[in-house]
């Protein structure tokens, strides 16, 4: 094999990886543009004319504040509750050794490879068993169940990688359990912590699947998308809500990106 | 109960701690006198760090009892303890500076940051490590990780310092120079150091005293001297200055008694001439060592080995030569036939 490092790649290897991004990403491009066409009631090639009208049109559209609103709050008490139980669990099966470890371990990251639908379909034979009416926190409490399985990763990754003799060396040092936690652990898993918090809330923010069984009468934001596209009626308002959430999640998810991105280094492994 | 001068700074009595059905430490006395440089000797497994643990307040006492300078121990947790670790692994703060690091335990005592950061120069300063405190531990070399250690432990002006094996990872060179450091430190500063290792020849060139450890018991406590030349057990022999072990029926022909008895390899003298009480023997085995050279020596089914001066002719291997030794240089051991 060459380790020729400055050798350029054939032409077709070329023409293949563009093709391949190109592929990836030309549909999104599409959405931007729809958002400014002056067709209303279909997605027309090429678009008759531009106009930025939709933008203004959709700021007056009560129903999209509303979706986003239920959408932003459910994601945030989401990531909040998985950020609390995801860390607690990650602690106790990376730091202490008990019967059933390996189990509940699995156990934990299950919500995440059982498809959606059968988690929706369970928690809605559950909530009807148990007569808990559609709320927001049926909602909330259907997102936890992926949301903790993502932070549970990171943090447990990084509690795997953060020396076991740095704690014992804080006690050591007349640090109590709570200066411990605050001087000690929570710097050292805080970006995993960041980076899984962030997954966490992009994952519930664009959730259908497991949402329709456990939202009721209740319109998150990619429900109210799924709907709107149904109604041949200011179609270009989907567009724009589109192209804002694109712009909006395109930030965090770069951020958590360069904050992990150094996190390699095994983290106390100093010899 | 007041800590005088005959206070013990660590006092252990039938202490025991086992897991399950290993008995890491068991049944063990020991007191560790104040200002003392102990060393806890012994084999991987043999309960020393446990032990060491015991002290720190990582571990708790199955049975039995810790005191700390007069004061009961067990179940106070290793933050309310005046004692403090220097970790194998150093175990040092990656998110945080060096001067950070040596600070942390004033810093969570509450001391105020100019106070805390003027002591934490000091300590730096006293490791020979003055202006590092910007740094981050990932930058320092491992002979530097070790002295921020312990400047982190020092800067909380503990009664008893304990160290594991702290000088583990580092290179022989920069292991000799630390071994004296540490032990001008420890003259200098008068605090206990209790220092656990598996390096026969640190613990006898650094400690005042030594304990031996086998198999979650102490075989021997007493000065360097007394661990390398009289031995008590076979073990102690084997595991300290490797002694020869002589087997009873040895013993008894050269020595009167039957006894378990132990001869160091440089009291034994090659001859040339076979006559007189000298033992035959063939050269099985000979590694140059730069200031000595160790010779093996089979002889009436048993291996000795003999410390012979560089200079002095030295023998090769498969060589027919004959040995002797003087009569006292055999010591006797407790140990039972």
């Amino acid at each position: 094999m060459r380790s020729d490092r400055s050798q350029s790649a054939p032409l077709g290897l070329k023409i293949a990886a563009t093709c391949g991004l190109l592929f990836l990403h030309l549909p999104i491009l599409l959405i931007f543009i729809y958002a400014f066409t002056t067709e209303e009631k279909s997605y027309q090639w090429p678009p008759p004319g531009l106009t930025t009208q939709w933008l203004a049109v959709t700021w007056n559209r009560p129903d999209v504040w509303e979706a986003l609103s239920l959408s932003v709050r459910v994601a945030a008490i989401s990531t909040l509750v998985a950020l609390v139980l995801g860390t607690l669990c990650a602690a106790a099966v990376s730091r202490s050794r008990f019967f059933g470890r390996e189990t509940v371990s699995l156990l934990v990251i299950l919500p995440i490879a059982l498809p959606g639908i059968i988690t929706g379909i369970a928690l809605r034979s559950a909530f009807s068993l148990t007569d808990i009416p559609f709320s927001f926190w049926t909602i909330v409490l259907g997102h936890a169940t992926f949301c903790v399985v993502v932070v549970y990763n990171n943090a447990v990754a990084r509690f795997r990688r953060t020396s076991g003799s740095l704690i014992e060396a804080s006690y050591d040092l007349g640090a109590d359990g709570f200066q411990t936690f605050r001087y000690v652990v929570l710097p050292n898993i805080a970006t995993a912590l960041l980076a899984g918090g962030m997954l966490a809330f992009a994952l519930s923010f664009d959730e259908v699947i497991v949402t329709t069984f456990t939202a009721g009468q209740q319109q998150t934001l990619p429900i109210w998308m799924l709907e709107e596209l149904i109604r041949p009626r200011q179609r270009p308002v989907t567009n724009v809500v589109a192209m804002v959430v694109v712009l909006v999640t395109l930030l965090p998810i770069l951020l958590a990106y360069y904050l992990t991105r150094d996190g390699d280094q095994v983290a106390g492994s100093g010899k | 109960m007041i800590a005088n001068e005959m206070t013990p700074a660590v006092s252990f009595q039938n202490v025991a701690r086992h897991f399950g059905a290993v008995k890491a430490v068991d049944a063990l006395d020991l007191d560790i006198a104040a200002g003392e440089f102990f060393a806890m000797l012994g084999p991987s497994g043999s309960g020393k760090t446990t032990c060491l643990r015991l002290i720190a307040g990582f571990e708790q006492p199955t049975a039995g009892t810790i005191s700390i300078f007069g004061e009961r121990a067990e179940g106070v947790p290793p933050y309310r303890r005046n004692v403090n670790t220097v970790f194998q692994d150093y175990a040092l703060f990656p998110h945080l500076n060096v001067l950070d690091n040596v600070a942390y335990g004033l810093m969570v005592k509450g001391v105020g940051k100019t106070e805390r950061l003027k002591a934490a120069e000091e300590a730096l300063a006293l490791v020979q490590l003055p202006g590092y405190g910007a740094r981050r531990p990932g930058q320092l070399s491992g002979g530097q990780r070790q002295r921020v250690a312990l400047a982190r432990a020092l800067v909380n002006q503990p009664k008893v310092l304990l160290l594991d094996e702290p000088l583990g990872a580092l290179d022989l060179k920069l292991r000799e120079n630390m071994q004296e450091e540490l032990k001008s430190l420890q003259k200098a500063l008068g605090i206990t150091f209790v220092f656990v290792t598996h390096d026969q020849g640190e613990a006898l060139s650094m400690a005042d005293r030594v304990a031996v450890f086998n198999e979650g018991k102490i075989m021997q406590v007493g000065s360097p001297q007394e661990i390398y030349q009289r031995p008590k057990t076979r073990f102690v022999a084997d595991f300290v200055g490797s002694s020869n072990v002589l087997p009873p029926d040895f013993v008894q022909r050269y020595a009167g008694q039957r006894r378990w008895g132990s001869l160091r390899p440089e009291a034994i003298r090659i001859t040339r001439d076979a006559g007189g009480d000298a033992i035959q023997a063939r050269v099985s085995g000979v590694s140059y060592l730069g200031a000595s050279t160790r010779l093996a020596l089979d002889t009436e089914g048993l291996r000795l080995h003999a410390s012979v001066p560089s200079g002095s002719t030295v023998p090769e291997q498969g060589d027919a030569i004959a040995f002797t030794f003087n009569r006292d240089a055999i010591h006797l051991m407790d140990e039972a036939p």
